[in-house]
């Protein structure tokens, strides 16, 4: 099983015309996603990788039903394809447009909620079930999603979208599968934090053990420990926070945008040991991540 | 971006909201007019995009015109928290009977917009904690309670109470209206005669919303220039995007180690610096690349990097993410290095290229002579192994 999205699952692309859409809407196809219709107002009729092109969202769906919605559109309309998205009954949005006004995500994640869904991103690079279906970019060409990921039981969840594909890349080179790999993105304020996606993960019977790839910023490592530590989970949670060295440089912003260190709050060494006192395992290099991995699956 | 005070003071007079007399001065002269036109005590406060001014030295009061004028001249040309005083704001001293926080900004844990209150103000307000909150959501409207439940929370009551309702209120509308991250009051103060002011203010906008406030900016053109006085060298490497859109040659940091990096994404690029710092080598720069950028780019980036006098060797990290092409890299690299004359087996301690076009990257660097590793080594393992 996976979390999210299924091999049948059937995607909607807005903004399928933009360069990177339409590259990735190819890879995916050739990678085994079901991507059945593709909006850009103004571009209805055409074909992309011989997906059709809609209009509007609600004429897609009339022509070709889906369940997922991945919008890669440009930052300044994200709120209005999200509230078409979710006025016709969309209920997976997987937001790979960066750069988005803070504002407009934070109404963006209250429209979903509002409407019983789930958005991932904004700044997602996707969600991978290997084998299955990719909803999204990550990994790149369709090959190369092949070479780093491995259809298993290890569920992953990463704030950066290119360490995700690192992470899975080890895991398979020591023989470790994936179940379901989401790319949360590294803004400040996303959809899917840890801590909205573990019972997900919980419910699954085909996941055995998580990883999750943190960074400085922001208190989603400490919300997941405080959780960890009241409701004892059953997946064990192998853990790597990327950026001590922030807390060395104070006031110099790093990495993702949501990478911003302000004080002990948020610190990456704060979030290793609020994790570790919470009986999460945290790995200090990447390199342990698929021994500590084998282990806890023993 | 953020506005400094006398620009957002203005701004925000301009909506109504109770901000004191105050007038500008770039020169001892115009402190000295200021205080005189304003009459009896004011406070001169430096404007640098910096929070923390008051404890850096950057507030002086005076109850002369003359005493302005001297204050001006010790608080003009220092350098403070990294800028230098250009400008100050001249204020009509107030008379404090109390003081107040109150500030709007996103809570990314609730995911949210709020509004934050205590009626402990000033400068340590971090430290106090016992913050009262009340979440709104960023729409253009903003309900009349979302005011009345902060000025509740500040435990006023009557008249006051009345006031600072309507003045949260129209702080909360601003801070969406304006697309800010962060819209504080700090301190909110009560006079003795019983008016409201905001005595200080700290805005930051949304860079990602700037594109939308351009009427907002063209009002705060004093703001607009310190942002964009970055280091030289941050700047070269925003104008190599300006100039070549395709990839990012991103975010460059320069730091004071001997090692220069080139690292592909940003959460590879925290990982490298981890690792660089745990081996006791140090880093000559922060960067991070993203997308596809063109040779030229690539080739630019490492003479920009390579031209830091400490800079003795290169460090090129590509993770697996396989959307950048790497042995495009791996050109731009060489080409970079062959132009300043150098020679690419002694300036680059490590490659490590998985990716895209791989191994038609990894036999370019192997003409040149060039150690690399793949997918196999770790982003930790390679830093060790140029340990």
């Amino acid at each position: 099983m996976t979390i999210l999205a299924h091999a049948e699952t059937r995607i909607l692309v807005q903004g399928i015309t933009g360069r990177e859409a339409a590259t990735f809407t190819a890879e995916s196809i050739r990678y085994g996603a079901k991507i059945v219709a593709g909006v850009t107002p103004g571009k209805g009729g055409m074909r992309i990788h011989d997906v059709p092109v809609f209009d509007t969202v609600r004429g897609a769906l009339a022509a070709q039903p889906a369940d997922a919605a991945i919008i890669s559109v440009p930052p300044g309309v994200a709120l209005d394809a999200t509230r078409e998205a979710l006025a016709n009954g969309l209920r997976l949005l997987v937001v790979v447009t960066e750069r988005i006004p803070r504002r407009d995500v934070v109404q963006m994640i209250e429209a979903a909620r509002q409407a019983g869904a789930q958005m991932v991103g904004p700044n997602s690079l996707g969600i991978i079930s290997p084998g299955k279906t990719r909803i999204g970019m990550a990994g790149g060409a369709a090959d190369a999603v092949r070479r780093a990921y491995l259809p298993g039981r290890v569920g992953v969840i990463s704030r950066s979208g290119g360490m995700m594909t690192e992470i899975a890349s080890l895991l398979t080179g020591a023989g470790i599968g994936q179940s379901t790999c989401v790319s949360i993105g590294g803004d400040p304020i996303i959809g899917a934090t840890f801590l909205d996606l573990l019972p997900l993960y919980e419910a699954d019977p085909e996941t055995d053990a998580l990883v999750i790839f943190g960074e400085p910023g922001g208190m989603m490592e400490e919300r997941l420990a405080e959780y960890v530590e009241a409701q004892h989970p059953r997946l064990p949670i192998i853990a790597f926070v990327a950026g001590r060295f922030a807390d060395r440089m104070q006031g110099i912003r790093f990495g993702h945008a949501g990478a911003m260190v302000n004080g002990a709050a948020g610190s990456p060494a704060a979030k290793i040991v609020r994790m570790r006192e919470a009986g999460i395992l945290v790995a200090s290099r990447l390199g342990e991540i698929p021994g500590m991995v084998k282990k806890v699956m023993r | 971006m953020i506005i400094v005070e006398y620009e957002a003071k203005a701004l925000l007079k301009a909506r109504g909201l109770p901000i004191p007399d105050g007038m500008t001065a770039d020169t001892p002269d115009d402190a000295r007019y200021a205080a005189e036109t304003l009459g009896g005590a004011v406070v001169l406060k430096v404007q640098i995009p910096m929070g923390g001014r008051m404890k850096a030295g950057g507030v002086r009061f005076a109850d002369t015109p003359e005493a302005a004028e001297a204050a001006a001249r010790d608080l003009l040309g220092m350098t403070l928290l990294g800028w230098r005083v250009e400008r100050l704001l001249v204020e009509r001293r107030l008379a404090i009977a109390g003081e107040y926080y109150l500030g709007a900004t996103y809570d990314s844990g609730q995911r949210s917009a709020l509004l934050l209150a205590s009626a402990a103000g000033g400068i340590d307000i971090e430290a106090h904690g016992g913050l009262g909150q009340v979440r709104f959501s960023p729409n253009v409207s903003i309900p009349d309670y979302v005011g009345r439940e902060a000025a509740a929370a500040l435990g006023l009551a009557g008249k006051a109470f009345a006031q600072v309702s309507g003045l949260a209120k129209s702080l909360a509308e601003t801070f969406v209206q304006w697309d800010a991250l962060l819209l504080e009051c700090n301190p909110l103060l009560v006079d003795d005669g019983g008016a409201w002011w905001i005595a200080d203010v700290h805005l930051e906008l949304d860079d990602d919303a700037l594109y939308r406030q351009k009427a907002l900016l063209e009002l705060a053109p004093f703001s607009a220039a310190l942002a964009a006085r970055r280091s030289a060298f941050e700047m070269s490497a925003a104008a190599l995007d300006e100039r070549d859109h395709r990839g990012a040659a991103g975010r460059l940091v320069a730091l004071d180690g001997t090692i220069g990096l080139i690292i592909g994404g940003g959460g590879a690029s925290l990982t490298a610096m981890d690792a660089l710092l745990d081996a006791g080598l140090s880093p000559a720069n922060y960067c991070e690349i993203g997308g596809n950028p063109s040779v030229w780019k690539v080739k630019e980036l490492t003479k920009l990097i390579l031209r830091q006098p400490q800079v003795e060797k290169l460090v090129v990290i590509m993770n697996v993410v396989s959307n950048t092409r790497v042995d495009l890299m791996a050109r731009g690299v060489i080409k970079g290095i062959l132009e300043l004359g150098r020679d690419p087996r002694d300036v680059i301690a490590a490659f490590r290229i998985p990716g895209s076009w791989e191994d038609e990257g990894a036999k370019l660097l192997d003409h040149y002579g060039v150690r690399h590793f793949g997918r196999e080594t770790t982003i930790e393992g390679v830093i060790e192994e140029i340990r």
